[in-house]
């Protein structure tokens, strides 16, 4: 099989299921062949460097001896060229989701569409997707570019046509002078950039990453992400990256999947996430942020005396909790306050963060004292450092007030 | 391309989808029964076969335990035998064993410990000779040891058997190098020394106080397979022609077959008791290495 | 001009205290290397006394007459039929022993390691079982066997009454019943020596190359087999010295016929008095010597070609 063979194949996939990608339950009939209209042509030729998309349908993943679902009835649909991460903490799914998708794990309900072809019960060394896991994952007998080769190799493709392709993605991934060393010999993140190679040297449908950073130092880690959402972009790969760190996945997502009990809590892009979460869960996953006492009618809630309008799912009632972020909240020093809102806070803390500081202040008018478990309620606010209160300090009094900003009540 | 439609409708009508790793785990379990099922049986069939060989008299095929009750009471008279040698020969291996372990640990622990801290160069060396056993086989060994014990035996001390140790130090020094090794690599041992020196520690307090009880795992282990080699040994005893368990399971068996089988099957279970115990050991060892906090998920 | 003067008087004590401090450190440093040394002293004293010196008597009495010169001619024994016919035996039996061994405890390794726990009680159970019959079982293994298909073994009245074939009472001293006896301990030695190398076979590496399009043929043929290979070579070859080695075992299956070289060596300690037999024992002991050492040094040899990735 030639690797051109490929790419049409997939691009054709890719192309049907683009244009059926508000109708993701119809069937591929009609589309094939002499319906290929000039734009539809066009759109071929432009998701043939994008790769496919892939739709995981109300698929249910149960371990062997375990009554948990560890996917349940769970739903994701990635447009092709599109890079989704899947976040969530340990046990969540996250991983499942990615290892059913490539076929290393059985489903036992659902169904997996990749570039329109339903790969369900497609073996993993036919579906054409390729993995970069957490670590490892080099075989050790082969050098760097023998790795790399590999996927070729098994392909069939001959000796000098894919020395050359792997020479190529390993000076795409700045290793072209490491080609001859055994991974052995490599640090951690050369070892990944390898794995990244290689995977990406087959030209995937779908490039699959489970926590490729997470064995890796902080700065490795950082300077590798970057790495692989320019090649992501470059190369136009459909990219599906598995992470528990939450900088990472705002990072690199062009949208970010949250999730939690085997499914997906809210998918969006990452500015959306953050300022729009649609569950206590996401909004208390991604970024900081401050469960404050208030009175909601669903579309706008009473905190501190300030209006703060509120995000659609919101709950009604008094009290409810409503999720404020940190540089949401405006600080100033006591009797220096413009208007009647706000609440008497004392000064606990101020962490100098370099361009923003953030202040833990404890409510000290004491209506709330059982709010928080029974302590006094504590807030958190975040402002630029070139905005704290001149002299401010520990035991200072200050007020603080919600910005009318939308946020989630629950 | 498949026939999405067809799929889905399967999917609808609430068929599984195929369970191709299902199916493999199945099939490896599969591979896996038969190859150890053929392996195991022919690794047990002659520890059954000793077992039955001693409850069933050979020539008159009676069932009897009297070799065993002959064991445990201490007297063989009822099968005709005298059991003096094998008492002799158990006697000789038990203090064998002791005296061997402790010389052993006498002359590796401390060395090791500090070759380990001090110098990676003269670590490797110590290396290199406590391994040689393993490529010098003892029957040949046997051969330049004979004018050595020859020597000992006239000028020095006596043939009693215990001055077999002194060689079977040697035998057991490969086991018991690893043994510890494994020890010493798994604690930091350095800062384990630097902490308690700054401390205000002496050495010997650092050692008995600080080491030793950091290594005792390793140390417990070693001593188990020292045992069990010097229990088994019979190549050097033999030639040297001192006694000890296995020379007298040999000259017993000359005359009952039956009980010298029993106290042999008796023997391995004991070994594969102490084998045991010396892997539950070496998982603790390797447990408190890897115990250390981990980040991540 | 100050800041210049503080500079230079900062830079001068600074070169002057190294030098100082280094002379002696290098004392102390000596100092503590001897004492290193001095306590390593009781080991390497004790292995010369032990090892070093058996060995050395081993290889001098090779090459002395029986007045203390030096001859070559204690090695022309070596070439007569009784000899070389026992080198061959030696060889044949732990060439072939070795071969089942290493193929059947691979393997039992591979089953033992896929799809169960590492600490499974069955690992556990198999493994000491192992280490016992490979290492200590010696004369206790011959009873074994005789107690199996000796001439009143279990086996044999089985098969007998079963169907009515009598065993030859002497299989068990030919040379496959000598070859399946020392499988009984090559088989354990290679679980025990082989099951780390098959568990360091990372999951990671067979779902890699499935993901890069490999079928379980190519998975076997290009990753697993290639990554096992000097390991289970220098595992076979070690299989090899241990079988060529052992004593115990076939001590107490013949008591009389020196048809191995290791009781060859025993026939001739036991003679050692006739002048024909003069240096016949060292002569035998140093060419097991040689084998062995060549059968390491292959062994090292490959481990150390497969180190350039391990």
């Amino acid at each position: 099989m030639s690797l051109t063979d490929q790419n049409v194949t997939a691009g054709g996939a890719a192309q049907a299921e683009d244009a059926f990608k508000n109708d993701p339950t119809a069937t591929l009939e009609g589309v094939r062949g002499k319906d290929v209209t000039k734009a539809a042509k066009a759109l071929l030729k432009d998701s043939t460097t994008r790769g496919g998309g892939i739709q995981m349908q109300d698929v249910v993943k149960i371990y062997p001896g375990s009554t948990v679902h560890a996917l349940d009835d769970f739903n994701l649909d990635i447009k092709p060229g599109e890079m989704v991460v899947l976040l969530g903490g340990s046990g969540c799914g996250k991983s499942t989701a990615l290892r059913s998708l490539a076929g290393l794990e059985d489903i036992q309900g659902g169904r997996i569409v990749v570039g329109g072809q339903d790969v369900t019960g497609v073996p993993v060394n036919k579906r054409g997707m390729s993995m970069v896991f957490q670590a490892y994952s080099l075989f050790p007998h082969m050098t760097a570019v023998e790795n790399v080769e590999f996927g070729l190799e098994v392909r069939g493709v001959g000796r000098a046509e894919r020395r050359k392709v792997a020479m190529e993605q390993l000076e795409l991934v700045g290793l072209a002078d490491q080609a001859n060393k055994y991974t052995q010999q490599m640090s951690g993140g050369q070892q990944q950039r390898v794995a990244l190679a290689r995977a990406l040297a087959i030209k995937p449908r779908v490039l699959l990453l489970d926590e490729p950073l997470s064995a890796l130092d902080a700065k490795v880690r950082v300077q590798l992400r970057d790495e692989i959402r320019r090649i992501q972009l470059n190369t136009g790969t459909t990219t599906v990256f598995v992470t528990h760190d939450q900088e990472e996945a705002l990072a690199v997502a062009d949208r970010i999947g949250v999730m939690n009990h085997g499914r997906i809590e809210q998918i969006a892009a990452p500015q959306d996430l953050y300022q729009r979460p649609a569950t206590e869960y996401v909004a208390t996953f991604i970024g900081l942020t401050n469960r404050l006492p208030g009175a909601s009618d669903g579309t706008e809630a009473v905190v501190f005396g300030q209006r703060v309008p509120l995000l659609p799912g919101s709950k009604q009632g008094d009290p409810v909790a409503v999720l404020v972020r940190p540089e949401n909240i405006a600080l100033v020093r006591a009797g220096e306050a413009d208007s009647a809102a706000g609440e008497h806070a004392r000064v606990e803390v101020i962490h100098f963060l370099g361009a923003v500081a953030r202040v833990d202040c404890e409510i000290s008018s004491g209506e709330y004292p059982h709010w928080n478990k029974g302590e006094q309620l504590k807030v958190t606010v975040q402002l630029p450092a070139n905005e704290l209160p001149a002299g401010l300090a520990a035991g200072d009094e200050v007020v603080v007030t919600p910005r009318p900003v939308a946020a989630l009540a629950c | 391309m498949k026939n999405v439609n067809q799929n889905q409708t399967a999917a609808v009508k609430g068929a599984m989808p195929p369970q191709l790793r299902a199916a493999r785990v199945r099939k490896q379990s599969v591979i896996k029964f038969v190859i150890l099922f053929i392996t195991l049986a022919f690794l047990f069939v002659p520890l059954i076969a000793m077992l039955v060989f001693t409850l069933r008299h050979p020539l008159s095929g009676r069932w009897s335990a009297a070799p065993w009750i002959a064991i445990f009471t201490g007297n063989g008279e009822s099968l005709g035998a005298d059991l003096t040698v094998l008492w002799q020969g158990l006697g000789a291996s038990l203090g064998l064993c002791l005296v061997t372990v402790v010389l052993m640990l006498l002359l590796m622990v401390p060395t090791m410990v500090i070759v380990h801290i001090r110098s990676k160069a003269l670590e490797r060396a110590i290396e290199w000779v406590a391994t040689l056993p393993l490529t010098i086989p003892a029957i040949v060994l046997v051969v330049g040891l004979g004018p050595i014990y020859r020597w000992l035996s006239s000028q020095v001390l006596d043939t009693n058997p215990i001055w077999l140790c002194f060689a079977y130090v040697v035998l057991v020094m490969p086991f018991a190098f690893r043994a510890i090794a494994v020890g010493l690599n798994s604690i930091d041992v350095k800062t384990l020394v630097e902490a308690s020196r700054s401390l205000g520690a002496s050495w010997p307090k650092v050692f008995f106080r600080v080491i030793i009880p950091n290594l005792w795992q390793s140390i417990l282990s070693a001593s188990f397979i020292s045992i069990a080699v010097v229990l088994g040994e019979y190549t050097v005893a033999s030639l040297l022609g001192r006694m000890n368990l296995q020379v007298a399971l040999y000259q017993l068996g000359q005359s009952n077959s039956q009980i010298s089988t029993a106290m042999s099957l008796l023997a391995l279970l004991f070994g594969v008791v102490l084998l045991v115990a010396l892997d539950l050991i070496s998982e603790r060892i390797g447990k408190s290495r890897t115990g250390e906090p981990k980040e991540g998920k | 001009m100050t800041a210049a003067i503080a500079q230079n008087g900062s830079v001068a004590g600074k070169a002057a205290g190294p030098s100082a401090t280094s002379s002696s450190s290098a004392i102390a440093r000596h100092r503590k290397e001897l004492g290193t040394f001095a306590v390593t002293i009781p080991f390497f004293a004790y292995t010369a006394c032990f090892l070093l010196a058996p060995t050395v008597i081993v290889i001098v009495g090779a090459f002395q007459t029986r007045d203390g010169g030096f001859t070559i001619e204690n090695f022309t024994k070596l070439f007569e039929p009784n000899t070389v016919s026992a080198f061959v035996t030696s060889i044949l039996v732990s060439l072939a022993s070795s071969v089942i061994g290493a193929v059947v405890g691979g393997l039992a390794s591979y089953a033992l390691v896929i799809g169960s726990k590492p600490n499974g009680l069955l690992r556990r159970m198999v493994s000491a079982i192992s280490s016992v019959l490979a290492q200590f079982g010696g004369v206790m293994l011959a009873f074994a066997f005789i107690a199996t298909i000796g001439i009143n073994g279990i086996g044999t009245m089985l098969i007998k009454t079963v169907t009515g074939l009598t065993v030859n009472p002497n299989w068990l001293s030919s040379l496959p019943g000598l070859v399946t006896v020392y499988c009984y301990f090559q088989i354990p030695l290679m679980i025990i020596i082989f099951l780390p190398a098959v568990d360091s076979i990372r999951p990671q590496w067979r779902e890699a190359c499935e993901s890069l399009g490999g079928n379980t043929v190519q998975y076997w043929t290009r990753i697993a087999l290639p990554i096992l290979a000097p390991r289970f070579i220098s595992a076979f070859l070690l299989l090899f010295a241990s079988a060529f080695s052992a004593y115990a075992t076939a001590a107490a299956l013949f008591s009389q016929r020196s048809i191995l070289v290791p009781l060859m060596i025993q026939g001739a300690m036991r003679n050692e008095m006739d002048p024909n037999q003069q240096g016949f024992a060292q002569v035998l002991a140093f060419a097991m010597i040689i084998v062995v050492a060549i059968v390491m040094l292959l062994s090292h040899a490959v481990e150390k070609r497969a180190g350039r990735w391990q």
